[in-house]
């Protein structure tokens, strides 16, 4: 039998440079057994002081109360549900691509999957971060588990959209773990196997559960990677769509339509690879992964932004559209008054959404900028301010003018706590991430070696010319083989 | 549980295109591959080596179902038997509004099952030490390991594999137990096997 796949030439090669299996351990490994760089402890102190000013936040609030935060008489969801639903969404670009593009069999997500799984398991435990505190006596906090108590017992409500969201995001944070560190194994015993001083070779040895790379096992580890993968996609697209229920499912105007769940999920792809472009074009130059995150890999990811911005885009026009064909006064109201309407008192933020979430990325549908490094950065920022304001738009002006006018609101602006809190999360989120750029392998190592052959550079070459020589003997050789 | 000291034959290749005829010749002429060590995974190797399926798959299906169940279980008991809640006059038994956490719970048990149970199979666990015959197996090379009987000449072995592409041979004793593995039962003989 012939190993060799046929891939072909029109295929941009996912791994730059002429390498080889050895190269790539050493490329991906070298920035685990090198000292930190100075930029890097510069960004780790940063994300910590940030994570501090963040604990303190949260100091003040649970001893205080809520009243730290200028939450009012109708606006009881402010910033801290709108940072919940943000954080959410940029978790799911992670399981996105390592299991989604699994399934659709992308090559290109062996270079991201890794870093891109690390980025969904911290920004879920950010998220988790704002419902907990949010709870007021935190202690308590507890109760939302269901168990047998000697409070009644009391149950919590099955039937409440909140507590599908209990389940929905402890289980996606649970599998997506698992699904992160069950890939990791392989290549933490590659660092383990390398490892020249005591603490790397006991911290590796332990962290990687004495893997040895049997067959058996591997056989098994592709079984587990491909059904967690199959569980995966159903849940990526489960867990947004109950956190769009927590919304979707009240009489609130402007929140109760069934467009919610499709348009959510959209939203959370577009926001989460945007934050996974931010990363990765700082992490393949800090790192000098330039070899493995190729200009295709970003032009990939660029491809998939303007496609769920232009959804997103067409679930706003839509519930616009809705909501004046609908002839729900109220309804109406939200959209046109609240929202629309340039000189609301939050039509800024309407508008600022619109503009950056479905005008700005329409830039991609250029070639020459979906492969400009800088415009994808700011693009990548842009969007997720955009996506920050969406939630904030849903929220806030659905909820500033309630049913009852005269307990409408003045305008509602964070206190120092609420921000801080959410810049703390930004620390906790860098804190995680800087630490694991360093300790751990941001690339799939093994996943790169099993499509290096096929679509390595050198590789590539080498098949064109073998074809190029006698292309007959060679679709006979190799490709009706590799078929 | 421990076997004693056993000895390996241990062949190194560095491409997997050498490596397939050398499993499939090592297997012919009736050597015990005790395993083959890889920095990733190979596909087909394990239909090369004679390994049969792993029924991983049929274990996290039992397992999901397992989470179906005891979510559906534990929500109707709850809110229909245990603590019945009047909401507007509806149906205690509203299924519906259960199937998001039914659904999670399905994909938790699952998950969480299956990995353990990998876990488990491959004696894989914090602080678990194996042996390991190569440290390059996973780098960059394929790491055969033959295992010698009390008639096995080892160095006819060696030979062999040298013969048949190996970069680096030699003989290595190991303590046999739980810890090196028990593939050995996973595998059917050369000429067990159809097809070739």
């Amino acid at each position: 039998m012939s190993l060799l796949k046929y891939e072909s030439q029109l295929r941009e090669p996912l791994v730059d440079g002429d390498k080889d299996y050895h190269q790539v351990t050493e490329d991906i490994v070298r920035p685990i057994e090198m000292k930190p760089s100075r930029l890097w402890y510069i960004g780790f102190y940063i994300s910590v002081a940030l994570l501090l000013f963040g604990v303190y936040s949260v100091y003040r609030e649970v001893t205080y109360g809520i009243g730290q935060w200028n939450l009012n008489k109708t606006i009881g969801w402010g910033w801290d549900i709108t940072n919940f639903v943000w954080w959410v969404g940029i978790g799911h670009a992670g399981t996105l691509i390592s299991a989604i593009l699994l399934l659709f069999r992308q090559g290109w997500r062996t270079g991201v999957n890794r870093a891109a799984e690390a980025m969904t398991i911290f920004a879920v435990m950010c998220a988790g971060q704002f419902p907990i505190w949010h709870m007021g006596r935190v202690w308590m906090a507890f109760f939302v588990m269901p168990y047998p108590n000697s409070r009644g017992p009391l149950w919590v409500n099955f039937n409440s959209p909140l507590l599908w969201d209990v389940f929905a995001i402890s289980t996606y944070f649970t599998v997506s773990l698992l699904f992160w560190y069950s890939g990791l194994l392989p290549d933490l015993a590659t660092v383990r196997d390398r490892a020249k001083t005591k603490f790397r070779k006991m911290f590796y040895g332990v962290a990687s559960f004495g893997w040895t790379g049997s067959t058996k096992h591997w056989q098994r580890h592709e079984s587990l990677s491909l059904v967690l993968a199959g569980l995966s996609t159903p849940l990526v697209l489960s867990v947004h769509t109950i956190v769009s229920f927590d919304f979707a499912t009240s009489v609130i105007p402007g929140w109760h339509t069934t467009i919610f769940p499709p348009y959510f999920v959209a939203g959370a792809v577009f926001s989460g690879f945007a934050m996974v472009q931010s990363l990765m074009i700082v992490v393949r130059k800090v790192l000098n992964l330039q070899d493995y995150i190729t200009m295709g890999h970003i032009e990939a990811m660029n491809k998939v932004i303007v496609l769920t911005g232009s959804i997103v885009g067409c679930a706003y026009l839509t519930e616009l559209f809705i909501a004046w064909y609908g002839q729900n006064q109220y309804e109406w109201y939200a959209f046109s008054q609240n929202r629309a309407n340039l000189f609301s008192p939050y039509g800024w933020s309407y508008w600022l959404m619109m503009f950056c979430n479905v005008v700005s990325p329409q830039l991609f549908w250029s070639r020459k900028l979906r492969r400009n490094i800088t415009v994808t950065f700011f693009m990548s920022v842009i969007v997720n301010i955009g996506m920050w304001f969406e939630r904030f738009v849903i929220i806030v002006t659905s909820v500033y003018r309630d049913f009852l006018p005269s307990s409408w609101s003045t305008y509602y602006s964070p206190s120092i706590y609420e921000i801080g809190f959410y810049l703390g999360t930004f620390g906790l989120f860098f804190t995680c991430f800087f630490l694991f750029a360093k300790y751990f392998p941001v690339i799939a190592i093994a996943e790169i070696k099993s499509v290096l052959k096929t679509s390595g550079e050198n590789y590539k070459a080498k098949m064109t010319d073998i074809e190029k020589q006698d292309a007959e003997k060679f679709y006979i050789e190799e490709v009706a083989h590799a078929h | 549980m421990a076997g004693g000291i056993k000895k390996f034959v241990v062949g190194c290749f560095s491409d997997e295109k050498v490596l397939f005829p050398a499993v499939k010749n090592v297997r012919r002429s009736g050597y015990k591959i005790h395993d083959v060590y890889t920095p990733f995974p190979v596909h087909g190797l394990d239909h090369a080596m004679g390994l049969r399926e792993t029924s991983l798959h049929t274990a996290g299906f039992i397992y999901g179902i397992t989470g179906t169940t005891t979510a559906l279980t534990g929500i109707s008991y709850i809110l229909v038997h245990d603590w019945p809640l009047n909401i507007g006059g509806k149906p205690h038994f509203s299924l519906p509004a259960w199937i998001p956490i039914t659904f999670e719970l399905t994909v938790l048990f699952a998950a969480v099952g299956m990995v353990l149970t990998f876990c488990y199979l491959c004696n894989l666990a914090p602080f678990v030490k194996k042996h390991h015959f190569h440290p390059r197996a996973t780098d960059d090379l394929f790491v055969m390991v033959i295992e010698c009987t009390d008639k096995t000449n080892d160095a006819e072995v060696q030979q062999f594999l040298q013969n048949a592409g190996a970069t680096e041979v030699n003989v290595q004793e190991a303590e046999t137990g739980w810890w090196i593995g028990r593939y050995h039962k996973e595998q059917k003989l050369y000429k067990e096997e159809k097809g070739y």
